[in-house]
């Protein structure tokens, strides 16, 4: 879903234009014209430069793309850029503070809560959501509302114990 | 994904105009499902009207007791409401039941309503499907139908609708409310989606230039006897090979008010009227949810590939309806089946 990605056979005709968005992403305003169909993914890593929030599946499946759009956690795959004119996008890139990391960026380095790390920017995100949200309490709890967030490394154990970390309880 | 025109309404009026002046227009609300389907060339409109910033996102009391839900109030917001986690916690189950927190966050109630089957065949444009385009065939009649129906399907379809929240909207007499071109109007949940037939294109009894403004539902929320049980291929994230929405109100043992919703068996969810009037009236034990189960799926029909649906549906009814009378909900994250 790219700009110009177009499918074949379709008839292009009136072929629509950019449209003007404004993003505050991560505190700083960003101005910046998108065709239509351009998600809040590819906006970001493509449009924004900013290429810490990953595509794993690109249809909702993984969480790999998710961040946090006006505090919420969502998928950045199945949203348009143009529908989140004025939002304040806060990605991977944008958690760290002073130069001191979020207390869940540290905990998920103290429990070695990844592999490959593809996942991990999503996996950050919703958790900062999760934790945000002040619902999931109990390890059952964090893993049900972690579960729109595939690992294919399986670091699942280490990711509860991070999150758990971070929301001050105990391991 | 093919090249569209986007507009945003002003309005729910605006959104009514635009609609009904372009064919090949359709609204987008939180864009989770069709998004999805337009990635995958299934959904081809020429136009996205964003409905996504219209005040249709409000919970208010009604004045028969009930509440009115506004269309685009976010499936999460919607779960954690107090008033529907206090009087409608059957209905906050079943939408966490469902999905990922990061979608529930993004769809709405309204396109939770309107979303589309996830029969692979579907979503798959180089095989023949009657739903996706008429007259082509249905794949899976005779292809990999392990996840369809097994009530209420027909020749040209066999798909199920996806929904958890809509099982329990459905339990609960839930009605939709519509605004079109000729004005506004209610559909009964039992009415708004359809049977396949043979027009297994058409999901809903929604006309195509209406919006869904607000569900309500009634007064009687069926607080104290409920459960929601969901059966699926993993624990969370999954969509339902077959769900169960029970409320029931009991009195000295007898149960006098029966409610009884399936998901994941049909072209949409599964009420029979037979099933619950069997029930009032009998005291709320086994024998009797037994009973019930039989007669709801007198007529069920398994696919090639799904004859383990029969068995499956009526044990989670039988356990479903247990854990309603007991006071004991299905708890959505320790999946554990008590
Ligand atoms: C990976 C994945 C897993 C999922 N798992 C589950 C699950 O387990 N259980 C479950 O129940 N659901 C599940 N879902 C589906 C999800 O619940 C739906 O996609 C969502 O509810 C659709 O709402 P939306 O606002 O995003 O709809 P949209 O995608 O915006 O719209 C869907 C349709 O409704 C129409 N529409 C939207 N709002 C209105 C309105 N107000 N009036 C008229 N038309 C309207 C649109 O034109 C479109 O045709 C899953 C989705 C994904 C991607
Ligand atoms: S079951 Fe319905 S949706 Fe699936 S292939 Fe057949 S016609 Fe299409
Ligand atoms: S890339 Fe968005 S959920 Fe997989
Ligand atoms: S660390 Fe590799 S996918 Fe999660």
């Amino acid at each position: 879903m790219q700009d110009g990605a177009v499918h074949p056979g379709a008839s292009p005709s009136p072929l629509p234009e950019k449209v003007s968005v404004t993003l505050i992403v991560n505190g700083i305003e960003r101005r910046f014209s998108v065709l239509p169909w351009v998600s809040l993914l590819d906006a970001l890593r493509d449009h924004l430069d900013l290429t810490g929030t990953k595509k794993g599946c690109d249809h909702g499946q993984c969480g790999a793309c998710t961040v946090l759009v006006d505090g919420r956690r969502i998928n950045s795959c199945l949203t348009l850029a143009v529908m989140r004119d004025g939002a304040h996008v806060t990605t991977i890139e944008g958690l760290a503070a002073n130069g001191a990391l979020d207390p869940l960026q540290q905990a998920f380095i103290d429990h070695d809560a990844f592999q490959c790390g593809y996942c991990t920017p999503g996996q950050i995100c919703s958790g900062v959501g999760l934790i945000a949200e002040g619902r999931a309490k109990t390890a059952d709890e964090i893993r049900e509302f972690m579960s729109g967030n595939i690992c294919r490394c399986g670091a699942y154990p280490n990711i509860v114990s991070a999150i758990q970390q971070a929301m001050g309880a105990k391991p | 994904m093919i090249p569209f025109q986007y507009t945003k309404a002003s309005d729910v009026a605006d959104a009514v105009r635009l609609i009904a002046a372009n064919g090949g227009a359709k609204f987008i609300a939180g864009g989770t499902n069709l998004l999805d389907l337009m990635k995958d060339n299934v959904e081809r409109p020429t136009t996205l009207i964003d409905i996504s910033r219209l005040p249709l996102n409000s919970v208010e009391e009604t004045a028969s007791g009930g509440l009115r839900i506004g269309a685009l109030v976010p499936n999460a917001d919607l779960a954690w409401h107090p008033l529907i986690e206090k009087r409608y916690p059957l209905l906050s189950s079943a939408i966490l039941a469902g999905a990922s927190q990061q979608l529930r966050n993004m769809a709405s109630t309204g396109g939770n309503l309107l979303q589309r089957t996830r029969c692979a065949y579907f979503y798959d444009t180089a095989t023949p499907c009657n739903k996706r385009q008429p007259g082509s065939g249905c794949s899976a009649v005779n292809g990999v139908n392990r996840g369809h129906a097994i009530l209420g399907a027909s020749t040209s379809c066999i798909a199920t609708h996806p929904s958890d929240m809509c099982v329990a909207l459905a339990a609960l007499d839930a009605t939709v409310h519509v605004t079109g071109a000729k004005g506004a109007r209610a559909i009964p949940f039992a009415d708004f989606h359809r049977l396949p037939g043979d027009t297994p294109h058409i999901d809903t009894n929604l006309a195509p230039d209406e919006i869904i403004t607000a569900i309500e539902v009634p007064a009687k929320g069926f607080a104290t006897h409920y459960s929601y049980l969901k059966i699926r291929d993993r624990m969370s994230y999954a969509f339902a090979l077959v769900s169960v929405a029970a409320a029931l109100e009991i009195k000295n043992g007898t149960i006098e008010e029966a409610r009884l919703a399936l998901g994941g068996v049909a072209h949409k969810p599964w009420r029979d009227a037979g099933a619950e009037a069997a029930l009032r009236g009998q005291p709320a034990e086994d024998a009797s949810f037994a009973r019930a189960a039989d007669l709801l799926l007198r007529d069920a029909r398994p696919q090639a590939h799904n004859d383990f649906k029969v068995d499956l549906a009526r044990r989670a009814i039988i356990r479903t309806l247990t854990q309603a009378a007991h006071g004991t909900p299905q708890s959505q994250s320790n999946k554990t089946i008590q």
